[in-house]
């Protein structure tokens, strides 16, 4: 059928991003494995600080994600708006979700001068679709509809719940890290003064730290590629999806452009958000650079070549 | 979208259901007997363009196809226009009591587009109806839900809903109505309309 060809998978893309997560579970499997062996060779219940590092990791990666919506709109300062507000954005949300069949989000407008957009929320009903009025000034409706469509596409992607749960490796390490630091430090040594087997408590401490220290570096390289290769799935389905690649791409190069000029003031607020948003705030690093592999966007560069693909893919004779 | 899909961040482009569009004609009798709305004779099919040739190309054919057939009948020719979302719409014109003739038309449309692979760019068709009060009301097809609802405009970008849910019940199980009100998203200015 012609119209399985024309909007084909990027298999690339897909053969990197199983890659990348099966790298993840293989960490995952290494970590616990090591937690384990750890306990098995000292002979000791650091069972509890796992749990305890598990239990909280977990209550604050779930409640991150239940409160994903809420916590994004108060970190920009977005206000939800109703279509008698916003006809326009409220009109190129409907379209777009009638085109993809999926429930409209709630859409709000965040007052920046800062052009971006995010989506956020723990599943599709409960999402929510966030431009600023930097964004909305800066492009025009074709522009702005690419932008919406590769947030959407997010929201399709189940991009938070994937994330969350990717990140939630790197939560517990960090946890651990901080529990088995604060551990040597005073509840190693102490007891082990007592009891005579302080050497043995703070030799397990340090190697729970020594492995979470590991496992935290790893997973979060590999978090930012996944999150890397999400944006390009993101973009190639907005584009698939308005079927204008070219309206992205002038987009893209619009608000990076920008970022570059940005005034430094806004940042500290919306670092934290960066994953989520369309164009990260941060200035963008230049290609095979160390900040490029720490950062959760791809390459202007990168993402403009992608969607020259999708160009050529949906321009294919029928 | 299955669990495999979500883990890779894949979407599947939705294909346009369109066989739902014949129950049009019957659904209409019973429109015009329950409240009074008679078909204006005009339907519109709306479509997000994709950029480059061979989409062109397609509109291209389409239209030249839908104006052989209508100008043997001596209907007028099909109109294309843009809208401000940057969606197309295809306009066929003709008589008040064709629309069967309309339908045939609006049909020869989605299926060429989906023919030739652009099924997952179809957006909606729109049949419009006029009661004897000049009231405005259409009938949306949505193509990827493979469902209808009314749309009744007003001046100033306001809805009439009471006549949307009237004729939603004087139509009743003759069309497949979309049960979710949050999708009936309005089409302000539709052209044909």
């Amino acid at each position: 059928m012609a119209a399985r060809t024309r909007y084909a998978p990027d298999r690339g893309l897909t053969v990197r991003m199983t890659a990348t997560m099966f790298l993840l579970g293989l960490v995952f499997v290494a970590f616990v494995a090591a937690i384990i062996g750890i306990g098995t060779a000292y002979h000791a219940s650091d069972a509890a600080i796992v749990l305890f590092a598990v239990v909280l990791g977990g209550g604050f990666a779930i409640g991150s994600l239940f409160y994903s919506d809420k916590i994004a709109l108060r970190t920009a300062g977005a206000r939800e708006v109703t279509p008698q507000e916003a006809p326009e954005l409220h009109g190129i949300v409907d379209r777009l979700c009638a085109l993809a069949d999926m429930p409209k989000p709630r859409v709000a407008i965040a007052n920046s001068n800062m052009p971006n957009a995010f989506a956020t929320g723990r599943n599709a009903d409960n999402s929510v679709l966030c431009v600023t009025t930097g964004l909305m000034a800066k492009l025009n409706p074709d522009e702005l509809e690419g932008v919406i469509a590769h947030e959407m596409s997010h929201v399709a992607h189940k991009d938070v719940q994937v994330m969350t749960a990717a990140s939630f490796l790197a939560i517990i390490a960090a946890l651990l890290i901080r529990v088995a630091f604060y551990g040597e430090l005073f509840g190693g040594g102490g007891r082990g003064r007592g009891r005579g087997g302080g050497q043995n408590a703070a030799l397990i401490m340090f190697a729970l730290m020594a492995v979470s220290i590991v496992v935290y570096a790893v997973s979060f390289v590999l978090i930012r590629m996944l999150s890397r290769y999400r944006e390009l799935s993101a973009d190639r389905s907005g584009a698939l999806l308005t079927g204008q690649p070219s309206a992205l791409k002038s987009a893209l190069i619009k608000v990076s452009g920008d970022m570059a000029r940005i005034p430094t003031q806004d940042l500290r607020t919306a670092q934290p958000m960066n994953a989520f948003f369309f164009a990260p705030a941060m200035h963008l690093a230049p290609k095979g650079s160390l900040a490029a592999m720490f950062s959760t966007h791809p390459s202007l560069e990168r993402r403009l070549a992608e969607l020259d693909k999708v160009q050529q893919q949906l321009n294919r004779a029928g | 979208m299955g669990f495999l899909d979500t883990l890779l961040g894949r979407t599947k482009p939705v294909q346009p259901k369109l066989d739902d569009l014949f129950a049009l004609p019957s659904a209409a009798v019973t429109l015009d007997a329950g409240a009074g709305f008679k078909p204006t004779g005009s339907g519109s099919v709306c479509f997000r363009p994709v950029e480059g040739r061979s989409f062109s190309d397609v509109q291209k054919d389409v239209t030249e196809l839908l104006d052989v057939s209508s100008g043997k009948e001596g209907g007028l020719p099909v109109e294309v226009t843009k809208d401000s979302y940057g969606f197309n719409w295809l306009v066929s014109s003709r008589m008040s009591d064709e629309l069967d003739a309309l339908v045939t038309d609006l049909h020869a449309v989605n299926s060429s587009l989906v023919d030739n692979g652009f099924g997952p760019q179809l957006l909606c068709t729109l049949v419009a109806f006029k009661d004897d009060q000049e009231r405005r009301l259409a009938l949306v097809y949505l193509f990827k839900r493979g469902t209808f609802y009314p749309f009744a405009p007003l001046s100033g970008e306001r809805r009439d809903n009471a006549l949307e849910l009237q004729v939603k019940g004087v139509i009743g199980d003759d069309l497949k109505f979309e049960p979710d009100l949050a999708r009936w998203f309005p089409v302000w200015g539709a052209p044909g309309l």
